[in-house]
């Protein structure tokens, strides 16, 4: 059963996660996009959007650290783990809130703004489900474990942690999953179904954050040859440049 | 000097005759799609007026173009790379769709679905957003011909530039139509706030587009356009703009909006400007200089040093000979009578306009007076400030001098020619007033009131080495190839998106087998104008008559034995007849 779990179910949805985004970009380059709905509605979005982007981007940095930072390097620059305990703590509830606060005025918005609303796809419910889920999820096992310390302590940086480089490395330890408590359980599973389902959501616009605005010239010019308009449909598997 | 070519128009607003057609055969042909139902790429404006959208013109407000900063940099008024991308999660000045309009359709069916009843059924307007009963408040033209004006016209921002005094009294109106599509502009604001760099501008004939494949829904060029001309498609997710119907243009057709323009008053035609000057033009500090800056970087395609120049630049000879001949280059450089657009936003805008002489004509005749002698024309367009005022706010960023000097010119020819046509002795004190000579002057009235078809639309075709890539030439796969689904998993529009050229094609093909005129479940029968070329009539814009023979496809012989309605080489109709052109 943890094998199950810990290894199959992972890797499963890890390459689901890697060939469909190849896949969608290769086949589906019109859809990738935000699907922004600023154009229906405005006040909402302005509250909401930045602080559950600016919070999530807080966690994404806060699970890099986390997860891929071995307790060891932290040790061995001096960083005591209540020290470490206490930044990451207070940074992650910082962070957690915002995401919280953001994403249900999202919801809310979804829901009741007709326009929003119509304009929602089953995909869209579907993937609010599983990230509403993990952040949920999250949430509680960073107030439920650190802050309250609800059935003990878990330092998890001495288990799931561990697991996921070892998973990340191709040689899982999926013991160290097993013994972790349920609440760190059920965050990796949503998580890695939120992964599985990543490339056929909206939430691929995060792999084509604009950073390269910074360096580029402001006027792109380009040469009609480079139209692609007449030219035959690409299968997916084609090279997609001409 | 670096030389390119630019594809630009000119419009003589003293022909608008506000009719719309230009704006509803463009939708034909390009917006005529779930998703852009409020998109108008070209939109034609009653000023003054609040324009669409809604007061899009105070900038101060929608922060779109350049500015100038402190040390007479240009930069994006909406701010820099990084303030774009602290605020992408949420964009700050975002026109909602309420500063456009809710798009709306009405529920036909109930007036014969509805059972027996005392009252008669109503159709009522559903949002086309929500599919739910709504209210209609406003929408692209509510204020055309100057309706509602009284209580509404007092948000035009550039009314309320020339004086909080103007009161928009009855007895001082005065009103004349702005059609209006992308500029296309050479320092193209809406290019440079796009974070994923998907709009460009092309290098052969300066035509911006949207690339749908790299657009990724930032909605920042929305933002970055002041003349709001680059639309969200709230459907598909991403940008869509004007195209300057490029797929025409490349094969020597005039855009849409002129073909159909029922007043001809537009033109179009190859300008060659000099790209390295461009920056410098958009940067000189008095905005009053910007017409004349982006004067100056239009080159003069008769010097040899330019042609040289040209040809250096790769500029194949066809183009350069029409840009010698180009009707634009003519109207904006030789008898300079052509204005750009508000050069204050600094994005050197290429669709320029000729400023209406209409309203000075009429406030002449009104008091009884000639309204065709100089005297009486000059004397008027130095007496009436408020709308010549309003016209220097919108072509010269408020400096009277060269609006009137174009107006003088106007009336001048008017006046000149008018003992031309007379038969009288033509008067070369008149041309010399405006500082032009006979010869000039009659060659102006030639290219602005008579000319023909192929004057006023120079357009060179597109190079046939290239012409594997051309979109209306797509020759390298059979059209059954194509699927032209959509996959709605990941919303309307996901997938490979179809080439036009097959689009159309498929288009016809459904329009000559469906049974019905306009399905709503079938989009594809709906009607499209991209090919036509102005003659015969376009099928399925009409109803079949009920004792016709139905919808008479393009190609096949017409029935003529209706009168009224004709196809190709006919004279009845709305467009019948090839003297059409
Ligand atoms: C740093 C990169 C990111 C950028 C630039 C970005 C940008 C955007 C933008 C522009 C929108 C459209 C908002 C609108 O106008 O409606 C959006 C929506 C959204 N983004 Fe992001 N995003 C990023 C990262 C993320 C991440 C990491 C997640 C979550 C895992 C995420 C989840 C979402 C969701 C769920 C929506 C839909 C909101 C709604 O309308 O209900 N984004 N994002
Ligand atoms: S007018 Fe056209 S080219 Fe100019 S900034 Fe707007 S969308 Fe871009
Ligand atoms: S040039 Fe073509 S796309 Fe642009 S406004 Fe005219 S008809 Fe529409
Ligand atoms: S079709 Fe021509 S005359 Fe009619 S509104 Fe458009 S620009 Fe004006």
């Amino acid at each position: 059963m943890d094998t199950f779990l810990w290894v199959i179910v992972p890797y499963l949805c890890l390459t689901t996660f890697v060939v469909g985004h190849f896949w969608r970009y290769r086949y589906d380059k019109f859809g990738w996009t935000t699907r922004s709905s600023q154009l229906y509605e405005d006040r909402l979005l302005r509250l909401g959007s930045p602080l559950f982007h600016f919070g999530m981007l807080g966690v994404v940095g806060g699970h890099i650290i986390g997860l891929l930072l071995p307790q060891s390097w932290t040790d061995a620059v001096g960083i005591s783990h209540e020290a470490y305990h206490v930044v990451a703590v207070t940074g992650g509830l910082i962070a957690g809130v915002m995401t919280v606060v953001g994403m249900v005025i999202l919801i809310y918005r979804r829901r009741t703004v007709g326009p929003v609303f119509s304009a929602t796809t089953v995909m869209d419910k579907v993937m609010y489900a599983f990230l509403a889920a993990a952040i949920v999820l999250g949430m509680w096992n960073t107030v439920a474990g650190s802050v309250m310390t609800v059935g003990g302590e878990y330092n998890y940086r001495e288990g799931v942690s561990i697991w996921y480089r070892s998973f990340l490395a191709f040689q899982p330890d999926a013991s160290l999953m097993g013994d972790a408590p349920i609440g760190f359980q059920l965050h990796a599973l949503v998580a890695f179904g939120l992964f599985a389902l990543w490339p056929f959501t909206r939430l691929v616009h995060v792999f084509s954050a604009p950073v390269g605005y910074l360096t580029r010239p402001y006027i792109v010019y380009r040469g009609r040859d480079e139209l692609l308009g007449s030219h035959r449909p690409r299968r997916g598997w084609d090279d997609s440049r001409v | 000097m670096k030389v390119m070519a630019q594809m630009a128009m000119v419009m003589n607003l003293d022909k608008c005759i506000g009719c719309h057609t230009c704006s509803v055969t463009c939708k034909q042909a390009w917006t005529n799609r779930t998703g852009t139902e409020y998109v108008w790429f070209n939109n034609v404006e009653t000023r003054p007026g609040q324009g669409y959208p809604r007061t899009y013109e105070d900038q101060e407000e929608w922060k779109g173009g350049w500015e100038l900063n402190s040390r007479g940099r240009l930069k994006l008024k909406a701010g820099g790379r990084l303030k774009k991308l602290a605020t992408i999660f949420s964009n700050p000045k975002l026109p909602s769709i309420q500063d456009y309009y809710e798009p709306w359709t009405y529920d036909y069916a109930t007036l014969t679905d509805a059972p027996a009843q005392e009252h008669t059924p109503v159709a009522r307007p559903k949002s086309l957003l929500t599919g739910k009963n709504m209210k209609i408040k406003w929408s692209s033209n509510w204020d055309d011909d100057l309706g509602g004006s009284a209580a509404t016209a007092k948000y035009d921002p550039m009314l309320k530039k020339i004086a909080d005094k103007v009161k928009f009294e009855f007895e001082q109106t005065f009103m004349f139509y702005l059609p209006r599509i992308c500029e296309h502009c050479l320092n193209p604001s809406c290019a440079a706030s796009c974070p994923s760099g998907a709009i460009y501008k092309r290098a052969e004939d300066g035509i911006v587009l949207v690339d749908q494949d790299r657009c990724r829904g930032w909605r920042m060029c929305v933002s970055g356009c002041p003349y709001k001309k680059v639309y969200f498609n709230h459907r598909t997710g991403k940008a869509e703009k004007c195209t300057f119907c490029f797929p025409r243009i490349e094969v020597g057709l005039p855009t849409v909006c002129a073909e159909t323009c029922v007043g001809r008053l537009r033109y179009i035609g190859l300008v060659l400007y000099d790209a390295d000057r461009v920056l410098e033009a958009a940067s000189v500090p008095d905005e009053h200089d910007l017409y004349e800056a982006q004067r100056s970087i239009l080159l003069d395609p008769d010097d040899p040093e330019v042609v040289r120049a040209a040809e250096a630049a790769g500029i194949p000879a066809d183009w350069i000979d029409a840009a010698q001949r180009s009707p634009i280059h003519a109207l904006i450089n030789k008898f300079k009578v052509a204005l750009p657009l508000h050069p204050e936003y600094r994005t050197m805008p290429m669709v320029w306009y000729i400023p209406p002489l209409s309203p000075v004509i009429d406030v002449v005749r009104d008091t009884g007076e000639d309204a065709e002698d100089t005297g009486n024309l000059f004397a008027a367009i130095d007496a009436l400030r408020i709308p010549i005022e309003y016209l220097a706010e919108l072509f010269t960023a408020g400096d009277v001098a060269p609006v009137d000097r174009v107006l003088k010119q106007l009336a001048a020819m008017r006046s000149y020619m008018r003992d031309i046509n007379m038969g009288r002795e033509p008067n070369p004190a008149i041309p010399a007033a405006v500082g032009m000579t006979e010869e000039e002057m009659y060659d102006m009235y030639r290219l602005l009131a008579i000319a023909k078809y192929d004057e006023r639309y120079v357009i060179p075709a597109a190079h046939s080495e290239q012409a594997h890539s051309l979109e209306e030439l797509g020759t390298e796969c059979a059209v059954s190839e194509y699927g032209g689904g959509q996959q709605d998993l990941f919303g309307e529009g996901s997938g490979v998106p179809t080439p036009i050229a097959v689009e159309n094609f498929q288009m016809l093909q459904n329009r000559q087998t469906a049974d019905t005129l306009a399905s709503p479940d079938d989009k594809g029968s709906r009607v499209n104008l991209l090919n036509w070329d102005g003659r015969g009539k376009p099928s399925g814009l009409f109803p079949p008559r009920p004792d016709g023979p139905g919808e008479v496809a393009e190609g096949s012989t017409p029935d003529t034995s209706h009168d009224g309605e004709t196809g190709p080489g006919g004279t009845g109709g709305l467009t019948g007849g090839a003297d059409f052109r």
